[in-house]
């Protein structure tokens, strides 16, 4: 009974979810007899099975449906309200599958009267004869094993019994159950391995279902559309993950004796081995397809939930299913299914606007979501678009922005494409309302995981008003990749093609070279700077001795640049061989941890090699940024000289070769004006700027005077304002720990540090903006009433911050105290000095920030304090603490429009309260 | 060392074993734990593996994972260039190689001659062995395979 329960389970399952396409199918084009047939069919099957393994309540249910799509058959008028009640109904039975599938073949107690009521009154209603008992309509030859929809039109019991218990007799006896109707049976059932069980997943049969929703009638024949059952055997999935391994190891000692015959020369093995050779190669595809599905077995439940969706959201939905029959490896395959899921859900409900929405924007008010699937180089393209309204690159962009994602310097910079793609960071929903279908920014992130966890990516293309499309690429299978096998201190590893973006060779004479920056190596690539570092130092086998590790190779060796996610970083490598087709073997369990590795595989040369897993060299090269400079120099000599701070700086030359930089926070756009619409009034140069005019000031008198062509402009606002700031030329932006190690007494110049082996000058923006607008300051000043200006205590070890952020709070208008070190803060405090708000570093040596704030906060003359976090660590975990400890705001460091919000905030208060 | 015991009523229970030599300590490995014997070649290192992990090897197409018994046990390194051996092992469907220095006979040990690890065994050996036999010109030590494989990376790291 166990046994026939679980056969039960699997097909009705199976069943249930081609009705679900069916009915779809069917309120869309009630006249199609054949689709009728189909569902009728599928629902007859269940009910009889149910009497026969006395399941009343699943019976009934399966019963009331059938009844009324009987009423169909019959010419009834099939509508939204009926096909929603039989779908209703279909969803109960799903459910009380699941309850049997727990309760070891318990029906669970209740009754289902609040469906089977209404379907009763729907088949029952108007016309009413009393039971649908109309003649068979069609009498096939019952000669063949022929399906039970040829004698229907039974009440359950007695009558269908021996149909039910035949169907089962077949089923078990691993008996292929021929359709009445030949379909061309996709694959050969003669390609099934021969020691088959019966059980699982059918290959063929899934396909044939398939095929179905996309497929407009290109079936001839009565019954036969979207069977079942076809030419084909059941095969337990582990029987086929068996076979394949077995496979993969006769392709390697293949492999190894190809490798031994090239070595010996001619020998009398050389012949048979080649035919070896080829039937392995044959055998090897031929497995690989048994574990092959169609990626529309993935698809077969979105029709439904298509349907559901727009009848809640009160949308008009199309879904269009192109490649249904595109195939791939079942265990990605299973991967795949649910964020193929969500992301329909998504285009549902954010991409396509509601009826009148796409009226109004002259759309045809049916939306259209598009899914398609196709191969590419060993790779399947999925592609889910819809013709909505697109995303809206400004909410994009302002959501990015408050969730400090980017900054807004950097967001001027970044394209549409760019920006789009921050819909993929977590918790990123620009849904303007939650609905109950998606928007609560869970989703896409997920999405994104689950889909480079197999390997793939996903992006996305957008045009504002005309769709989005989404395209996810993932390899066909996981059990063989290819693979390029890299040498790194005397080992080699293979790291997997799909994650390698490009070779690059290192040799002191050619046009790449690693360039360091203190002890982090960075490459230049296209004007990118690239982190690399040296795989055997990620890996800990790197030779101790030789003073800096990796050095010498990398100078001389290979650079594997790899993009994971969104990070592009390289590693270096000693030597790279060639590519190979590997196929993955777990590690074993002892081994399972290494998050370097996602597994080994024998080589030809018959040895074993360790696998890179991309995501983990990610997480490590991420990890060695942070921590890999603070290891080799010691953290608190790091800390104390606040080199831990990367900035992002924007590179540019005006007036001589040496390089000027600026923190691109201060930057507002980057421009190229053309020269000509540069005026000249009193006796400044202006450009005409979105549509006020903008004073531009040269950073010094050396700048070139162009005649024509453009002029990079650097523009600064402020308050409205804005001022440009002209250049020579704009070089680069680069994030890097960077220290004012020279202070200058130029004016404009705040002083000149380091960045990438040069020596670069700091602008001073404060020296500019009063050049633009003689009133800057006082501007200010006037607004907020001039002798109210409040007085502000900075706090932060790194001078070059204290020398940033110093001159623009001043420019904003407080009085700006500078304090290098926590202590010497409290020392001013027991000094008696007083400020109306306090904005503190949080990495600080001796005392951080945090323990600084818990001291203020204890003295209860600071209970109404004002304190601001300025910190470049803006975890949850630290915001938290912040919080905890008594801050009364945490910043992003570089974050200067979110510091002067806050600063207005929690000081403009007591300004009010003072005015 | 078969003389019956008091409790005569068992049936000579024995068990065979396995024994190998580690550092000059004999150990014994129960047979039905012991998949084949092989010597260890073009063993590939695992980087940041734990330290008792010698590394992976192809045996005949299977990848095994080797342990080296003697960094396991708290031993210094052989210094001698004798040929290592290794004692294979199937556990929970994936394939080990315990390293040890040289293999001996296999015993068939009465079980009367068996007795509890000492209270005082260093710790270390007390995670993995099973009981002391006492031959009679040697004490041999009872490897318990599925406890050695099953060590957690802590203990396999040190």
């Amino acid at each position: 009974m166990d046994d026939l329960l679980r056969e039960f389970l699997t097909e009705t399952n199976e069943n249930i979810d081609v009705v679900d396409v069916e009915l779809v199918k069917f309120e869309r084009d009630p006249n199609n007899a054949q689709v009728l047939d189909n569902i009728f069919r599928l629902v007859h099957t269940i009910k009889g099975t149910c009497g026969f393994l006395g399941l009343p309540r699943l019976g009934a249910l399966a019963h009331a449906a059938e009844t009324l799509m009987g009423k169909f058959r019959e010419g009834a008028p099939v509508t939204t309200e009926a096909v929603g009640l039989i779908l209703r109904t279909i969803d109960r039975v799903k459910e009380l599958l699941v309850e049997l599938e727990n309760n070891v073949g318990q029906e669970p107690a209740g009754t289902d009267d609040d469906l089977i009521a209404p379907l009763e009154a729907l088949a029952f209603g108007p016309p009413a004869p009393p039971e649908p008992a109309p003649a068979p309509q069609r009498k096939v030859s019952v000669g063949t094993l022929s399906d039970q929809v040829l004698e229907r039109e039974l009440l359950p019991g007695e009558d269908t019994l021996d149909e039910i218990e035949r169907a089962f007799r077949e089923a078990e006896a691993e008996v292929p159950r021929p359709k009445p109707v030949t379909k061309p049976a996709a694959q050969p059932a003669a390609k099934a391995p021969p020691e088959a069980e019966t059980k699982v997943e059918a290959k063929p049969a899934p396909k044939a279902e398939a095929k179905a929703p996309v497929a407009e009638g290109d079936e001839q024949g009565g019954s036969g559309k979207g069977s079942v059952s076809s030419q084909s055997l059941r095969v337990n999935v582990d029987t086929l993950e068996k076979l394949m391994t077995m496979v993969s190891e006769l392709v390697l000692t293949r492999n190894q004796l190809m490798e031994i015959a090239r070595r010996q020369g001619d020998t009398e093995f050389k012949v048979p081995l080649q035919r070896l050779s080829n039937v392995t190669a044959e055998l090897q595809e031929g497995v690989m397809k048994t574990r092959m599905q169609p990626i529309g077995n993935a698809w077969q439940k979105l029709p439904r939930i298509v349907r559901d969706l727009a009848q809640e959201l009160g949308k008009q939905i199309d879904l269009e299913m192109v490649g249904a029959e595109t195939e791939l490896d079942r265990q990605i395959l299973d991967l795949i299914k649910d964020p193929l899921t969500h992301m329909v859900r998504n285009s549902a409900d954010h991409g396509l606007e509601t009826s009148e929405g796409r009226r109004a924007a002259g759309k045809p008010e049916r939306g259209k979501i598009r899914l398609s699937a196709y191969h590419e180089g060993g790779h399947i393209i999925i592609e889910i678009a819809d013709d909505g309204r697109g995303l809206d690159v400004a909410r994009i962009r302002a959501k990015a922005l408050e969730n400090g994602l980017a900054t807004e310097a950097e967001l001027e910079k970044m394209n549409e494409a760019q920006i789009h793609k921050f819909i993929f960071h977590a918790g990123f929903s620009t849904a303007a309302k939650i609905t109950s279908v998606s928007g609560r920014g869970v989703g896409m992130d997920v999405v994104r995981n689950n889909i480079e966890i197999i390997g793939g990516t996903i992006d996305v293309r957008s045009v504002l008003g005309r769709g989005t499309t989404f395209v996810i690429k993932i390899p066909l299978t996981l059990a063989i990749v290819s693979a390029l096998i890299v040498e790194a201190a005397g080992d080699r590893f293979a790291i997997p093609q799909l994650a390698v973006m490009e070779l690059v060779r290192v040799h002191h004479k050619s046009g790449h070279r690693i360039e360091r920056i203190k002890n982090t190596p960075v490459l230049r690539l296209r004007n990118k700077l690239l982190p690399v570092v040296p795989l055997a130092e990620l890996l800990g086998t790197a030779e101790p001795e030789g003073g800096a590790p990796g050095v010498e190779q990398g100078e001389q060796g290979f650079i594997v640049v790899m993009q994971v996610g969104n990070q592009t970083f390289g590693i270096v490598v000693d030597a790279v061989f060639h590519t190979e087709e590997i196929v993955v073997k777990p590690m074993s369990t002892l081994l399972r941890h290494l998050s370097m590795f996602s597994g080994n595989t024998i080589l030809g040369d018959g040895s074993v090699i360790m696998i890179i897993d991309p995501n983990g060299i990610a997480q490590a090269v991420a990890h060695s940024a942070t921590l890999g400079s603070g290891e080799a120099a010691g953290i608190d000599a790091e800390r104390a000289s606040g080199k831990g701070n990367a900035v992002a700086l924007l590179l540019f030359r005006a007036g001589g070769a040496e390089p000027k930089a600026v923190p691109l926070s201060l930057v507002t756009r980057l421009e190229e004006l053309p020269v000509e619409k540069i005026e000249r009034a009193t006796g400044r140069q202006v450009v005409q700027y979105r549509g006020s005019l903008m004073p531009l000031v040269p950073v010094n008198e050396r700048i070139e005077q162009r005649e024509g062509g453009t002029q990079p402009v650097l523009v600064f606002s402020d308050s409205g304002r804005s001022v440009g700031l002209m250049v020579d030329e704009i070089i680069d932006i680069v994030e890097e720990q960077f220290e004012v190690t020279l202070a200058s007494d130029v004016p404009g110049i705040l002083g000149s540090g380091v960045v990438r082996g040069q020596t670069t000058e700091i602008i001073d923006i404060a020296h500019y903006l009063p050049m633009g607008f003689k009133d800057w300051f006082h501007r200010r000043g006037a607004m907020q009433g001039a002798p109210e200006r409040r007085s502000l205590l900075l706090v932060d070890d790194s001078a070059f911050f204290r020398n940033m952020l110093g001159p623009a709070l001043k420019a904003a208008g407080y009085d700006v105290t500078l304090s290098d070190s926590a202590i010497a803060a409290l020392q001013l405090f027991e000094r008696g000095a007083m400020f109306d708000v306090v904005v503190t570093d949080i990495e600080m040596p001796h005392m951080d920030g945090f323990e600084f704030a818990g001291r203020l906060r204890r003295d209860p003359r600071m209970e109404g304090l004002p304190i601001i976090a300025l910190s470049g660590l803006c975890t949850p975990e630290a915001i938290e603490r912040g919080r905890s400890v008594g801050f009364s705001d945490y910043i992003a460091k570089f974050d200067k429009p979110g510091l002067l919000e806050a600063l207005k905030e929690f000081a403009g208060i007591q300004q009010e309260v003072a005015a | 060392m078969t003389k019956p015991t008091e409790a005569a009523g068992k049936p000579a229970d024995t068990i065979q074993y396995v024994t190998v030599r580690i550092a000059g300590q004999l150990f014994g490995l129960p047979i039905l734990s012991v998949h084949d014997v092989f010597m260890p070649e073009r063993t590939t290192r695992v980087p940041r593996a734990p330290r008792a992990v010698e590394g992976v090897l192809n045996l005949r197409g299977r990848i095994v994972t080797t342990i080296n018994m003697r960094r396991l046990l708290d031993f210094p390194d052989a210094t001698d260039t004798l040929q290592p051996m290794a004692v294979g092992i199937d556990y929970k469907g994936e394939s080990y190689g315990l390293i040890i220095d040289t293999v001996g006979e296999v015993l068939a040990l009465d079980s009367s001659t068996r007795e509890p690890n000492p209270m005082n065994l260093d710790p270390r050996w007390a995670q993995v062995a099973d009981g002391i036999h006492r031959l009679e010109s040697e004490l041999m030590v009872i490897l318990d395979v599925e406890r050695v494989l099953s060590l957690r990376q802590g203990a396999m790291a040190a």
